[in-house]
């Protein structure tokens, strides 16, 4: 073992330290990035849990109706039921505030708060009691700012209305931006007269929970669940996990970049060390010696790397929780404060992921150092064995076929899994398959005229092997860097269309801005309909109903003048059908939706209006990218028949000829509350909708910035090294009469060509990923179906910077290689 | 007077430190005459009122259990156009308790509800009083008290065996020295209490004797009070004596009183100099760090009376219902060194003044 030591340190010399350090760097960013995704979800969702926590406190159930809720009298009637202890009737909405924003109101009876969430009111019991005066509230830690005066301003319907507050709660016991009222107080003041949406039940010592729960589920009404407070807990954090692990997945692929240089730098390692492994095999040392030693090393660079990692995805962690709270962008957890922990396990997982990656970069190259007879390695000339296995096509062609087979597999657990390894797949066969590719096309390439060309082709084609690691590096860098390129330009490209589809009118507003407790009653509707700047005006009624306790709420929305040409009015997924005389009223369900319904145009679905099961029949299948768990459009006349509710939220506006739209929200803002509107136009709806895409991709851009970075680390690295290693090469060319500026376009060409040739493989490789990436990883993952858009002048220009990079960086490589006399570097070639 | 009732109300029912009330409650004058069973019943336009039951219970294997089942009903100090069902205008609190000295310690449990959708609510014209399924009702001439708590449950039938005593001036009970810190205030003692009890998933059949009180005022402690301490106590041979003090800060009376029922149904209203409250032993809560004088020495009418607790520990914790805890206990009596009678003391504010 000290030998082992010994030998390691001596390799940690000066000389290779630079690939060291930028393997240990590819490691520590894929550990990193990793890590730090982790940390971030985690405290979010522990966050969510805890908010979860504090709010049901010792309930053993939880009954939930949608936005719409259900009627008081369904509280007494459960309170009443045998085996439950304590029933706790909640109102909690989104309500909006006057100045903007929105916060949490959560209405509930003290009184029975206390025995069932006694931790909601901290140690003061007298604010519960205080908290029974009508029009006040108590703000959470994180709203307290929003209080003025002692007052807190919020919107119901079109009004601003003034609640009283008397306090704040500490930080444990109400989380994120929240407010405590007393349920009658948040009844009457958000315009939901008798109207619950939420009971929390303490079972009786002794009763049996789950008969007890089937027993409440049959006196619910259609649209209303019960559920334990577990499954609850855990919906929250099953809201963010898809995110969560493509995310992870991201990072994977950083992780397994850094594994890449690993490769690349020991494989550039092997082939310079060759004489010396030999040496040390004549001296003594067993095969299976040098294969440890070569993997020891790895394993330091791994642990070094990891534990770098860490440390940087700790700082990463931090700043992005300091920076845009947990939400990474996807504004699952908005309003969420997180503390950061540092759970050890991950920690471990992480750092051993690290070693892991480095050990299995250089497994090869360590195998093929310790199979090599020292006597043939000690002669030169057999730097290409290791890529001799490797240029078989069967194991390429094999893998590409396993990809493309995974990428049909539907989802494992909602969870795009097959997609996520049909893309491993795929990258992994295509860099198997470039010895084959390259032999194939530097053979058919004509042989240039100029000397320094010609000699850059001979090169390439009588050593590929050495080249292929620069190649391998390229093309996995470059093709998944495409992948994501083509994607995320396909999904914004997308959006932008499908804006311009949903947005046909020439004005908008909306209260939906003021969370869930801004409206419009129907005075106000026909006062806007009577303006005379107004030709035509659409209503809408936007609700929330639940229709799987198992699944967040899905989002209906209730349109005028959609029976007759609803059609034409979002952009359609798949054939319409045609309503029939006998069928119920049409609905026109979201592509989320239809994937956990089932349903198809012209199925019947349910939907729980008012608290009864009202049949639809399917119209079509709509793309929607605003509402991740889903949305349902059905006709406002329908709507409104069935539940008498005549409220709307938004409206769309054509307006009169000659009418500005300025000299329409003018008018708009000059009826009675007409100032609680948001009034926007089609574009700048558009703006501000693709900047939160924007947002939502950051880290997805960061990313995909990280993998530029490291392909061209890999690149650099691997060109510089094979150029080191041919010094004694140019030394002879310069003897034999070739100019430094020829030997120096030489490797130029050499470069370029080979970077042309990972490129093109790249682009083709990562085309086929972003198929993956389109069709069945987002698919699967958000439910969202998208068309290809691919960005064709992004691509082109990166793959002319990646193709010049790779020429100059060679070209760099040779002046420095050139910089002793040619006589010097001849003779260190023995 | 139970001024227990302080406890139950706290900020709810009192103009609190700043607002000023926006409910004119009723006065309590010294005009007033009881007349059952209509006073049985509630008085919701008062700011408070409860009916407190306590005794001592017998198992057929001779052990001794206290309990305590108390309904509270206040109506708070709002004013509000909502029309809704759920505004709180009249909310019922309930405490249960069951001293049990194989227990070691005080078994207690507590209900709050909003007197809304027919979950809790205190009725007029005769007792009915309850919280979801915690009850109190008065049927011809017996209390029903029923309620499953979290440890226990209580099925007791009280049966008068005596009139109603009316406290103070024929019901006017002063609480301190302005004659409006009073309360309309009247006990029965001596009430034949037979039923179960069940705890430990055992049901025993007990008898016993009980004691209600039933006072409802608009009043607020004096100025000056940060507690009380009460004593309710069914003498053998048939007599009664309910006495009680309000304390300052600093431990001293600010005012007391009581009655004596002889065992011929003769009552006689104490006076202020007639009663004396002399803590004799302290014990001190090790949940909460307050300190109770659980033993006293009461003195009424020149004569020495040696309260001892059945157990020391007899501490109800009620902040999740009333936000105080205080010391409700069974005791046992003594004169002259002989055990005369049992009942119950009342300690509040050794944990932190009452906010009245």
């Amino acid at each position: 073992m000290f030998r082992l030591s010994l030998l390691l340190a001596r390799r940690f010399s000066a000389g290779s330290m630079g690939r060291v350090i930028l393997s240990l760097a590819g490691i520590a960013l894929g550990v990193a990035l990793g890590f730090a995704v982790q940390l971030v979800n985690q405290a979010a969702v522990n966050e969510l849990a805890a908010g979860v926590r504090a709010l049901s406190g010792d309930a053993d159930l939880e009954v939930r109706g949608g936005r719409a809720g259900f009627p008081e009298t369904l509280y007494a009637e459960l309170a009443r039921l045998p085996g439950v202890a304590v029933a706790s009737p909640i109102l909690e909405l989104e309500a909006g505030l006057a100045g903007g924003g929105t916060l949490r109101l959560v209405g509930l009876d003290p009184l029975r708060a206390a025995l069932v969430q006694p931790a909601l009111f901290g140690d003061e019991p007298g604010r519960r009691l205080e908290l029974l005066q009508p029009d006040t509230v108590y703000l959470s830690a994180a709203a307290a700012h929003l209080a003025k005066d002692g007052k807190l301003r919020i919107v119901a319907g079109l009004q601003a209305v003034e609640l009283r507050v008397a306090g704040v709660l500490p930080a444990s016991s109400l989380r994120g931006a929240a407010a405590l009222a007393d349920v009658s107080t948040a009844q009457w003041r958000l315009g939901r007269p008798g109207q619950l949406n939420r009971i929390d039940l303490r079972l009786a010592p002794g009763a049996d929970r789950d008969p007890l729960r089937a027993t409440i589920q049959g006196r619910l009404p259609a649209g209303v669940h019960v559920a334990t407070v577990d499954a609850v807990e855990e919906s929250g954090a099953n809201l963010s996990r898809a995110y969560r692990v493509n995310l992870n997945v991201l990072a994977l692929v950083a992780l397994f970049t850094g594994g890449f240089l690993v490769f690349s730098a020991q494989a550039l390692e092997m082939a310079r060390r060759r004489g010396e492994h030999a040496l040390l095999r004549v001296l003594g040392l067993q095969g299976h010696g040098v294969f440890r030693l070569v993997l020891a090393e790895a394993a330091l660079i791994g642990a070094a790397g990891g534990a770098l990692g860490i440390a940087l995805g700790w700082g990463i962690a931090l700043a992005a929780v300091q920076l845009g709270g947990a939400d990474l962008g996807s504004g699952l957890f908005r309003g969420v404060q997180p503390e950061l922990m540092l759970p050890i396990g991950y920690i471990v997982a992480y750092w051993a992921a690290g070693i892991a990656v480095a050990v299995a970069g250089a497994w090869l190259p360590a195998l093929d150092a310790a199979r090599v007879p020292p006597a043939q390695a000690l002669k030169a000339g057999h730097g290409e064995r290791l890529f001799e296995r490797a240029a078989t096509v069967a194991p390429g062609l094999a893998l590409l076929a396993t990809g493309a087979g995974l990428a049909l597999l539907p989802a494992v657990g909602e969870l795009p899994l097959p997609g996520y390894f049909a893309i491993g797949c795929l990258l992994v066969g295509g860099i198997l398959l470039m010895p084959w590719l390259a032999r194939l096309a530097f053979e058919r390439l004509p042989r240039p005229r100029q000397p320094p060309l010609a000699l850059a082709l001979a090169q390439l084609r009588g050593a590929p092997g050495q080249a292929m690691v620069s190649l391998a590096a390229i093309v996995a860098s470059f093709a998944l860097m495409c992948a994501m390129a083509i994607m995320v330009a396909s999904f914004r490209e997308s959006v932008d269309r499908w804006l311009s589809a949903v947005l046909p009118a020439d004005l908008y507003f909306r209260t939906t801005h003021a969370g869930e407790s801004g409206w419009i009653e129907p005075g106000f509707e026909d006062q806007v309909r009577k303006l005379p700047q107004v030709s035509k005006v659409e209503f809408l009624r936007s609700q929330r109903v639940l229709l799987d306790s198992g699944r967040p709420a899905v989002a209906l929305l209730a349109r005028d003048g959609v029976e007759g040409s609803g059609a034409s009015r979002f952009p359609l997924a798949g054939r319409l059908y045609e309503r029939r005389d006998g069928d119920p009223p049409a609905a026109w369900i979201s592509e989320a939706v239809a994937d956990h319904t089932g349903r198809k145009p012209g199925e019947r679905i349910e939907l729980p209006l008012a608290g009864k099961r009202q049949p639809f029949v399917v119209a079509g299948v709509w793309r929607d990218y605003a509402r991740q768990h889903g949305a349902i459009v059905i006709d406002r006349d329908s709507y409104v028949a069935l539940t008498g509710d005549r409220r709307a939220n938004d409206a769309a506006l054509w307006l009169a000829p000659d009418v500005t739209p300025d000299q329409a929200s003018r008018a708009l803002r000059a009826l009675p509350g007409g100032e609680q509107l948001e009034i926007a136009g089609p574009g700048e709806i558009r703006t501000v909708s693709l900047r939160l895409f924007d947002r939502t991709f950051a880290v997805t851009y960061a990313l995909e910035a990280v993998a530029v970075l490291v392909g061209l680390f890999g690149l650099a690295s691997s060109v510089g090294a094979i150029v080191l290693a041919r010094r004694r090469e140019f030394g002879m060319l310069r003897h034999v009469g070739m100019t430094r500026r020829q030997v120096g376009g030489m490797l130029a060409a050499e470069g370029g060509l080979l970077a042309a040739l990972g490129v093109g493989a790249g682009l083709v490789l990562g085309a086929a990923i972003s198929l993956v990436l389109v069709y069945v990883v987002n698919r699967q993952s958000f439910g969202w179906s998208m068309d290809l858009h691919p960005p064709w002048l992004l691509l082109a220009a990166l793959s002319g910077a990646l193709v010049s990079l790779a020429a100059v960086v060679a070209w760099f490589s040779g002046r420095e290689a050139m910089g002793m006399a040619p006589v010097r570097a001849v003779r260190e070639d023995w | 007077m139970r001024r227990r009732s302080f406890l139950a109300l706290p900020l709810a029912l009192l103009p609190g430190q700043a607002r000023p009330a926006a409910i004119a409650y009723p006065a309590v004058t010294p005009d007033f005459r009881p007349d059952f069973p209509r006073d049985h019943g509630a008085h919701p336009d008062f700011r408070q009122e409860w009916w407190y039951v306590t005794g001592t219970l017998a198992t057929p294997r001779g052990e001794t259990l206290g309990f305590q089942v108390t309904f509270f009903r206040a109506r708070p100090d709002i004013t509000t156009d909502n029309p809704g069902a759920l505004v709180p205008r009249q909310v019922i609190v309930a405490h249960a308790a069951l001293a049990d000295t194989r227990h070691g310690r005080l078994r207690h449990d507590e209900r709050a509800g909003r007197a809304s959708l027919g979950l809790a609510g205190a009725e007029t014209g005769s007792t009915r009083v309850w919280v979801d399924d915690w009850r109190l009702d008065l049927d011809r001439n017996a209390w029903l008290a029923k309620l499953a708590a979290r440890d226990f449950a209580i099925d007791l039938e009280l049966r008068m065996t005596r009139l109603p005593v009316a406290n103070g001036r024929e019901g006017y009970s002063q609480k301190g020295p302005a004659p409006e810190e009073a309360s309309y205030y009247y006990s029965v003692p001596h009430l034949a209490a037979t039923g179960g009890i069940e705890s430990a998933g055992r049901k025993e059949a007990v008898t016993g004797l009980a004691w209600l009180d039933h006072e409802w005022s608009s009043q607020i402690l004096p100025p000056g009070a940060v507690g009380w301490d009460w004593i309710g106590i069914h003498l053998e041979g048939g007599g009664a004596l309910m006495a009680f003090r309000m304390r300052d800060a600093a431990g001293q009376t600010l005012y007391a009183g009581g009655t004596l029922l002889s065992p011929k149904d003769i009552t006689r209203a104490l006076a202020p100099d007639q009663v004396a409250f002399e803590p004799l032993r302290r014990w001190r809560s090790p949940r909460t760090g307050a300190e109770y004088p659980v033993a006293m020495k009461v003195v009424v009418l020149g004569r020495e009376w040696l309260i001892e607790p059945m157990m020391d520990d007899q501490e109800l914790d009620a902040r999740s219902s009333t936000g105080t805890i205080y010391w409700e206990g069974a005791v046992r009596i003594s004169l002259n060194g002989a055990v005369v009678g049992r009942g119950y003391l009342e300690l509040t504010g050794y944990w932190r003044p009452l906010r009245l």
